[in-house]
């Protein structure tokens, strides 16, 4: 299905280049560059209106792009449409599955569709909803389902198809922790086996969790890219919040671990006005080393709390500036799905 | 850091420049009708679903033969002979009941659009047009039903077939060829207007001057000129009078062909221009 040169370890199963859409004034996609290597997830990370639905929109054939060019599975997203649609599954933000119908006639509406036989259709139906636990729901109509029934739905009926490449926009927007771990969990089991993904979210945990390359975009551009880790290194991965019983020792604490090569990439940080010092940390052990050196320098400390940074951070350590969007995810928002 | 790769390496041999590749990855005609049929099964289980959607096809002929046969009939057929007045109104609700059915796939259409289930259906290896007809066929279903009311109410309140069966039939026929083709008008509004109320009141501001202005519910020839020339030429006149003839037998005229000349040019202009707006909708 997919048809590309496998001489490659791991040849694109995306590749855009220069991608542009503008909607009037609004440059949504303003040329993007990214690529999904097959049998990969590719997170697409950014706040709200930075483009990601536009990019996955355009991916899917739904809109046209301005400028540039987009291939999925070798298919061109302008002039091959009904080839490249045979080859992807989209997950949008909003379920897109038929409300009225129960969770069984869809999937098996959308199996007829992509020319399954009947028999084919029923059972990639009962198969799929076995899979996504969705047996004791199947008869159901589907307004009737929670949010993480919908959304797995959602996610099964973009498996009916063995799609070569999977579009999840969003997959956890607006779904309570429980509920989201639900989504991971099958994500991450679709991606063991083979699925080669384009996730876009507004959540860095999620991109961790799910990702192994990123690309970060604001207003249709890409800031940065590339592997998670790589990544989580230059924005200070988890940060490690410490409040000294003495807010005066705060200066010279940070040049403790500053000498002792203990303030991670980015540099420790203080910050008085929280009387407390801000220490990015990439791996567990340097959480003691910093906790020890602290204690053998006599230091008092009255709380210890690490948090993941938060979007807006992010942005923050790439570019140095916020989100462009107003309405970007608060940071409280992010920390709380990291809790 | 960017471990983007630059080397231009498209993942297959990109198609030489040239026009869009329209021919490849075509869908056969089974295929367009296996994809047709699983969008129809879908707008049926909505209705069951939603019965209440099914109100307008069940109450609608039965509220107007009634409304139309006593409130009308006797002004119009003279009192007492309200008999008379049903042979001549039912054929004229069938073409009016088609037209309102047909304004119902337009507010359907433009709901169906605000919801993500477009999107996959956009997404997906199936031909665009084919969500569009799979509508039109359940509704011309639901056409069926509210026509086979109204000829129930009509032989109740004392409807005769003075022809045969197979006129009646073709008189059906002709309706719901009219139907579909209007159905591509209100496709087109619902694709292009932004709520389903404004379709809405769109449909109701072409519908009214059509409806009251032909010859549905009374002989036009009490009409002024200027209105008798209006109604002559409209459909709904046409196809209320070809129905009329051909159920109680009486000389066709040009009816039918003034009809079916409506119904194929109203197809030609709306179909292609709302095929192209679902296509082109983001």
């Amino acid at each position: 299905m997919v048809a590309m040169t496998r001489n490659d370890k791991n040849p694109n199963a995306v590749e855009v280049r220069g991608l542009v859409k503008h909607y009037g004034e609004t440059k949504a996609l303003d040329g993007v560059d990214l690529d999904v290597r097959e049998g990969t997830v590719l997170g697409v990370l950014g706040p709200n209106g930075a483009g990601k639905t536009t990019l996955v929109r355009c991916l899917s054939t739904l809109i046209v792009p301005d400028a540039g060019t987009a291939f999925v599975a070798g298919f061109d997203v302008v002039r091959q449409p009904r080839q490249l649609r045979r080859t992807i599954g989209l997950t949008g933000q909003y379920a897109s599955v038929d409300e009225k119908l129960s969770g069984w006639e869809n999937l098996y509406m959308i199996g007829r569709l992509l020319d399954l036989s009947r028999k084919g259709a029923r059972l990639r139906a009962d198969e799929l909803l076995e899979r996504f636990s969705l047996t004791d729901a199947a008869k159901k109509a589907v307004m009737n389902y929670s949010g993480g029934m919908r959304r797995r739905l959602d996610l099964a009926a973009s498996m009916i198809g063995s799609p070569a490449v999977l579009y999840l926009d969003e997959p956890t927007t607006g779904l309570d922790p429980r509920t989201r771990n639900e989504v991971w969990d099958e994500v991450q089991r679709m991606v063991a086996e083979g699925a080669t993904v384009l996730l876009t979210t507004q959540y860095m945990e999620e991109a961790e969790q799910l990702a192994s390359e990123l690309t970060v975009i604001d207003k249709g551009r890409v800031i940065a890219n590339g592997k998670v880790d790589e990544l989580k290194a230059r924005v200070g991965g988890r940060t490690l919040r410490i409040r000294p019983s003495d807010p005066a020792d705060l200066p010279g604490m940070a040049r403790s671990l500053a000498e002792a090569g203990l303030d991670g990439v980015a540099g420790s940080q203080a910050v008085p006005d929280e009387g407390a010092l801000l220490v990015p940390i990439l791996a567990d052990e340097q959480l003691t080393a910093v906790v020890g050196l602290l204690a053998a320098r006599g230091y008092g400390i009255t709380d210890i709390s690490t948090y993941l940074p938060s979007l807006d951070e992010v942005f923050l350590s790439i570019t140095g500036q916020k989100p462009s969007a107003e309405d970007s995810v608060p940071a409280e928002k992010t920390e709380e799905v990291a809790a | 850091m960017s471990t983007v790769t630059t080397k231009p390496a498209p993942v297959a041999a990109p198609p030489a420049a040239g026009p869009v590749l329209a021919g490849e990855g075509r869908i056969g005609l089974r295929g367009n009708l296996r994809h047709i049929g699983a969008l129809a099964r879908r707008n049926v289980l909505q209705i069951k679903q939603d019965p209440e959607s099914m109100f307008d096809v069940v109450f609608m002929p039965v509220i107007f033969t009634l409304l139309f046969v006593f409130v009308f009939g006797g002004a119009i057929a003279g009192k007492g002979n309200q008999g008379e007045y049903v042979n001549y109104v039912v054929p004229g609700l069938m073409a009016m009941m088609g037209m309102n059915i047909a304004m119902g796939v337009g507010t359907g259409v433009n709901d169906d659009f605000k919801k993500g289930v477009m999107d996959r259906f956009r997404s997906m290896p199936i031909a665009r047009s084919s969500v569009l007809i799979a509508k039109i066929v359940v509704e011309l279903g639901r056409m069926m039903v509210a026509i086979a009311i109204l000829l129930g109410m009509g032989f109740l309140l004392g409807l005769s077939i003075k022809s045969s069966v197979l006129d009646l039939l073709l008189s059906i026929g002709l309706a719901a060829v009219f139907g579909s083709s209007l159905m591509w008008i209100f496709i087109l509004l619902g694709l292009t207007m932004k709520t389903p109320q404004a379709v809405q009141g769109m449909a109701m501001l072409v519908l009214m001057p059509l409806q009251f202005g032909s010859s549905i519910f009374a002989p036009t020839t009490t009409m002024p000129g200027w209105l008798q020339s209006f109604t002559d030429v409209n459909p709904l006149s046409n196809l209320a009078d070809a129905a009329r003839a051909l159920i109680n037998g009486t000389p066709l005229g040009n009816s039918v062909w003034i009809t079916l000349a409506w119904s194929v040019g109203i197809t030609l202009v709306t179909m292609p221009l709302a095929v192209r707006k679902f296509r082109q909708k983001t």
